[in-house]
């Protein structure tokens, strides 16, 4: 068993075509969710802001540099996820299946390591 | 598609499937052996080609299995006719009564009428979605032994004539407690292997905590549903540091309390607190306890005072030696080994837990702590005679041998 996140991947193009039938995705969300849960995998799950509204903070120069969002050249761009506990790399892809996508998008589904398998530091 | 898709897809579906077709042929046998059937053509054909829809592929050919089953036994030819002609059982049914459904099957796999290993290999057959090969590993059996089980598990409930239906109200709290109880049997096994050479399987402790977490969401006014998943979620965030990196057990005195679980504790805390809501049962209460260390910095700084009381409250709502030898054990945090030792000599004088590694692990501790060398060496290796994970037993013989 291991935990994945499973992350959206929104183009303006798919993010248009959710907004355009933002009721149903509100319903059909609200469903995966519940199923989720009744199943014991869901752990967490959130969907992010308008991307206009948020801005990049940008290591290339010696200090951070912010600029406001869109993102430049990014074609995709991240919209939300859900964390799930499940039995399988095969049943995280399983569940990302039946997310309720809007067409044109992409879910990156990335698992998240357990605590042994990342170096440990004595602080 | 390959197996492990799948089984991927198995792990989703098994519950509701078997629910549903329990439902149309009254049957939970016949719906088992239906629902495996399925399984294994889906295992044939999907990698030669995948079904579009995967999980109607599967309802749709377990309902046909279960047909040509009914229609070998003229005795149901009335069933048969239902279901036949019932096109509904293929879609997405009531979403209410699947969950009543999904429930009622909680409730079958893990009735009184069945032994405690059929139980739990039905449940995580039935509900989990498990192969009997998983289950065979989990609970380091053979997998005839796990089908044995099974099929020996059909025939009882099949024999006593349990209805496929949520229980009565009348006997509803007890029933509950069974199905608690079932998936604490499976926790356990996870979170203190009682055989073999690893103390911690996490992924059998997993299966537990994911179907709490499925019968949470299905009865979320059962304070003890809550206060099970706290405990499961509150034990198994130690996990990361309960063990080193070649498996010896580590103490819970001497674990880096940085790798801990924090997501998983605060999980836990927030399932304590919906267990809280009329007093806590027995899981709460021990709930209660793992949240009293989960949230203390330091075996120094934890609330011994308090952790003594929630035992005591324990011990007045599910009176047991073990509760009581972990008193006794808190009792030496709170007030000294003298007063804990008192404790545990009652219970031997009691001969309550003749034969367990338990007591004289305790004992042994405590006569250390007094200074009783020659006797706690004496005790610990008493309790690595009588231990039976091997891991548990080498850190005995190695603090016995510590004591010479």
């Amino acid at each position: 068993m291991s935990k994945y996140l499973l992350i959206m991947r929104g183009t303006d193009e798919s993010n248009a075509a959710m907004m355009a039938n933002i009721e149903e995705m509100m319903v059909t969300t609200r469903q995966f969710i519940e199923e989720t849960v009744k199943a014991g995998v869901l752990l967490a799950a959130e969907g992010l802001d308008d991307p206009g509204k948020g801005v990049v903070v940008d290591f290339s120069g010696e200090t951070p540099v912010v600029t406001d969002g869109p993102y430049g050249e990014t074609k995709e761009l991240f919209g939300g996820f859900f964390m799930l506990d499940v039995a399988s790399k095969q049943e995280a892809v399983e569940w990302a299946k039946r997310v309720p996508a809007a067409p044109g998008s992409k879910i990156e589904v990335r698992r998240v390591p357990e605590s042994d398998e990342v170096p440990q530091v004595d602080a | 598609m390959d197996t492990a898709d799948v089984e991927a897809v198995w792990r989703i579906e098994s519950a509701r499937i078997v629910a549903a077709l329990t439902r149309f042929t009254g049957d939970f046998g016949l719906a088992e052996d239906a629902a495996q059937e399925a399984v294994a053509e889906a295992l044939v054909s999907w990698p030669l080609a995948s079904p579009a829809n995967p999980s109607g592929w599967l309802m749709a050919t377990a309902r046909r299995r279960a047909i040509d089953a009914i229609r070998r036994r003229a005795a149901l030819k009335d069933r048969y006719a239902l279901l036949a002609a019932d096109p509904a059982v293929d879609q997405e049914v009531d979403p209410d009564r699947i969950d009543d459904d999904v429930l009622a099957l909680m409730f079958v796999s893990c009735h009184p009428v069945l032994s405690r290993e059929a139980q739990v290999a039905l449940t995580l057959r039935v509900v989990g979605g498990l192969s009997s090969e998983e289950i065979a590993r989990a609970f380091l059996v053979s997998v005839p032994t796990v089908q044995a089980r099974i099929t020996r598990g059909k025939k009882t409930i099949a024999a006593a004539g349990v209805p496929f239906e949520l229980p009565p109200a009348g006997e509803r709290g007890e029933r509950l407690g069974g199905v608690l109880s079932v998936l604490y049997v499976i926790f356990t096994e996870g979170s203190t292997a009682t055989s073999g050479d690893r103390l911690l399987r996490p992924d059998v402790a997993y299966e537990a905590i994911r179907l709490a977490r499925t019968l949470a969401a299905l009865q979320p006014d059962e304070p003890e549903v809550h206060g099970l998943l706290a405990l499961c979620e509150l034990t198994a965030a130690r996990f990361p540091a309960r063990t080193s990196q070649d498996g010896t057990p580590i103490l819970l005195e001497d674990q880096d309390r940085r790798l801990w679980d924090f997501s998983a504790i605060r999980r836990g805390l927030a399932a304590l607190t919906r267990a809280s809501t009329r007093g806590l049962g027995p899981y709460g209460l021990q709930a209660a306890i793992a949240a009293a260390h989960a949230s203390a910095p330091s075996v120094e700084a934890t609330d011994w005072d308090r952790i003594v009381l929630l035992y005591e409250a324990l011990g007045r709502v599910a009176p047991s030696p073990v509760v009581e030898l972990n008193r006794a054990v808190a009792v030496a945090m709170a007030s000294g080994p003298v007063q804990a030792l008192a404790i545990v000599d009652e219970l031997i004088a009691s001969d309550r837990l003749a034969g367990s590694h338990l007591v004289p692990t305790v004992r042994g501790e405590l006569l250390a702590r007094l200074g009783r060398r020659p006797e706690a060496r004496a005790e610990l290796e008493l309790a690595a005679r009588l231990c039976t994970n091997q891991r548990e037993r080498s850190v005995l013989l190695r603090k016995a041998a510590a004591l010479s």
